[in-house]
């Protein structure tokens, strides 16, 4: 509790006390209206304070307003353990509210933060304690056990495990070594490595979350418009159906000749203005937007605005991009066909053959491999551009390249039916079988296609800019519903917009992507989704909400995510207006007291935020 | 040409009421506040000169919730 707060509570305890002291005590007229006068102004005086400035500042009907009209109406009809009643569960009601935010407010800037106070760098053989902001690129840093990495880069020297659950949400530890990209914001668990940074401190990862994070405010939902439209005009209407109730039965009756009843009618619509207050929805709405967003952001999605959260709720239908988003982008050893001899011996000679090339292709084969090279063992290597290598491996002449290099030797060899690129090897001139290299599916797209199926979602489309059989492969083992491929950046936007034109308004459009050429469909789609890590700049920046760890799980925990938050939205809705309208109705009627129209206001509204805290937990979303 | 505010106001209301003020303002092109992370985003016309304007603006919001704060540095 901050100190404004705990002076609310003393305010709080000191009236509570007062009050119940004065129901010991019989006193009469003039003596009972001064000693409640004491607790109604210690708990009450800021209102009606407030209150007339509002009328001094010609702003009128708030809820300062309502209450001052309300408990000095009381206090005026002679009820005035009830006008003190109202003022206090009112405060007791600010109290819980401002504290129920404060603590998700701290709670959710404890989730993102991640930025940096220094970084540690070398200058000089000397090591300096600098601002981030300070650090040019090319600089070496160093990240000590329990430093959070201050700027993105790669690592030169050491090797550690890091905490990247701040980032992506992903509570199992990244292991590191030399030659590693890392990401700023990451936490160093154990070892201690010198990194060179890649970027500025502004162009890192933690830099651009916060940024996002921050910027997410502009961006409003719907449903949080309509209630400050709501709020807007509703105290206003609030105020004049009390005038109204308060004046004219009363002069109907004048007018049929009966008793008038002013003090019933008056009373009646006091009761009015005290469950009027719209609080309960002003407060809650934002509420859980707010937790919906930093729950999402604690489970490693980013998304940029509340409105977002909105169209995730709606989405039907789901477009993918390829290479990146549902695959890894990079390419692996994916099988070892006709091989002569053992797999392992096959696998050997050719990462053997291909040790000093630094393609793609002849890294995944290093990788599978896995195993220290020996370079004595190598006697000589010519490489042929755009064939492959010959090399000399102890005594055998080690041939691997791809099938023009087969032929130029005028060794038959085995055509590959597999998707990818297959690198054929020959040893002492006798084909030896073919290493299929292919870009790798992750490992969570077909549970992550899966799981969309499961919440609802009615289409799956593929759009890839990759060859037609590669295309078809991958679209088959993941289960997608439709599938284009051989498209050029401009046909991903005009796939896109046929779905847009083809849907009804309501079932809404998602689109997951990473690269650069993906950076226009992700705006023209309803909710553009980027992979945070191998996502271009240009795609994280067009997105609305970005995946931190590049999972396609996560669209679906996303969408149930958004789902939750939008649920308790619509739940908090109904609940606050029901409530509200039917206690407005049962006063008018005069079956609801005072002491009902203080749960209506101050109960309707602590329940609704303690329901709107709830989007904050996203465990089992 | 936009920028960001640190506000404090406490109730969510008086945050939506500040945001109107600060729309209403001239040289105001859009303004947006969250109460949640107590920040107000204004965006401002071409031609405004930035430092006018927001004492503008927090005039306004002083007149439609006294107990409010914009921070201009």
């Amino acid at each position: 509790m901050n100190h404004k707060q705990k002076r609310m509570l003393g305010r709080i305890l000191v009236a509570a006390i007062g009050m119940i002291l004065l129901q010991f005590v019989k006193l009469e007229d003039f003596a009972q209206w001064a000693a409640y006068m004491i607790p109604y102004l210690i708990i009450g005086y800021d209102i009606l304070k407030k209150a007339v400035k509002g009328i001094l500042n010609r702003q009128i009907f708030d809820e300062n307003f309502l209450m001052a009209i309300a408990t000095v109406g009381a206090i005026l009809l002679g009820d005035y353990k009830e006008s003190v009643a109202v003022m206090l569960f009112y405060q007791i009601g600010e109290l819980f509210q401002s504290y129920a935010v404060g603590k998700s407010r701290r709670n959710i800037s404890a989730l993102m933060d991640i930025r940096p106070d220094y970084a540690n760098m070398e200058c000089n053989g000397e090591i300096k304690m600098v601002d981030p902001q300070d650090v040019p690129i090319g600089s070496i840093i160093i990240v000590k056990p329990g430093e959070k990495v201050a700027i993105d880069g790669i690592v030169i020297e050491g090797e550690t495990t890091l905490n990247t659950s701040a980032l992506t949400g992903e509570s199992l530890p990244r292991e590191v070594r030399v030659n590693d990209e890392i990401m700023s914001g990451c936490i160093n668990l154990n070892g201690l490595i010198k990194v060179k940074t890649t970027k500025e401190f502004s162009e890192s990862t933690v830099s651009k979350i916060l940024d996002l994070v921050e910027n997410a405010s502009s961006k409003k939902s719907r449903s949080e418009n309509f209630i400050s439209k709501f709020a807007r005009y509703y105290t206003p209407a609030v105020c004049y159906s009390a005038l109204v109730l308060a004046l004219l039965p009363p002069f109907a009756a004048i007018i049929l000749g009966m008793d008038p009843m002013w003090e019933e009618w008056i009373s009646r619509a006091l009761t009015f203005l005290v469950i009027s207050c719209p609080c309960a929805l002003v407060i809650s709405i934002p509420l859980t937007f707010f937790a919906g967003i930093g729950g999402a952001s604690k489970a490693g999605v980013l998304v940029k605005g509340s409105n977002y959260l909105e169209t995730l709720a709606q989405t039907r239908y789901v477009v993918f991009d390829k290479t990146g988003t549902m695959t890894k982008g990079e390419f692996a050893l994916s099988g070892i066909h006709h091989a002569v001899i053992p797999e392992e011996e096959l696998l050997a000679y050719a990462a053997y053959a291909e040790a000093n090339s630094t393609h793609p292709i002849s890294k995944s084969i290093q990788e599978a491999y896995g195993k220290v090279i020996d370079g004595k063992r190598i006697k000589a290597v010519e490489e042929i551009s755009g064939q492959g290598v010959i090399a000399q491996i102890d005594d055998t002449k080690v041939m691997a390249g791809n099938g023009r290099l087969m032929k130029t030797h005028h060794i038959p060899y085995q055509e590959c039916s597999g998707i990818g690129t297959s690198v054929h090897i020959a040893l002492n001139n006798q084909y030896a079988g073919h290493l299929l290299i292919a870009d790798q599916i992750k490992e969570s797209a077909k549970a992550a296609i899966q799981e969309l199926k499961k919440i609802g979602i009615k289409k799956t489309v593929m759009l890839s800019g990759d060859r037609e059989h590669v295309a078809k492969a991958v679209g088959k083992t993941l289960g997608i519903d439709v599938l284009y491929s051989e498209l050029l950046p401009k046909d991903k936007v005009e796939k896109v917009e046929e779905l847009l034109a083809s849907k009804d308004a309501k079932a809404k459009v998602a689109f997951v992507g990473d690269g650069i050429n993906d950076a226009p469909v992700l705006s023209r789609a309803d909710v553009g989704i980027a992979m945070g890590v191998l996502g271009s700049d240009a795609a994280i920046e067009a997105a609305d909400v970005v995946l931190m760890d590049d999972d396609p799980l996560k669209i679906a925990k996303a969408i149930r995510i958004a789902k939750k938050c939008i649920r308790i939205v619509y739940e908090n809705i109904y609940f606050a207006i029901g409530v509200k309208v039917l206690c407005l109705l049962l006063g008018a009627v005069g079956i609801a007291n005072m002491w009902l129209a203080i749960f209506a206001d101050v109960g309707v509204m602590v329940i609704a935020v303690l329901n709107a805290i709830r989007a904050l937990s996203v465990q089992r979303c | 040409m936009r920028k960001t505010y640190r506000i404090e106001v406490d109730c969510a209301n008086c945050a939506n009421k500040m945001e109107e003020a600060a729309k209403r303002t001239e040289g105001v092109k859009d303004a947006s506040v969250n109460f949640m992370t107590l920040k107000m985003s204004v965006e401002f016309e071409d031609d405004a000169d930035v430092k006018t304007v927001m004492e503008q603006v927090r005039k306004a919001c002083k007149i439609v919730e006294d107990d409010c704060e914009i921070y201009l540095s």
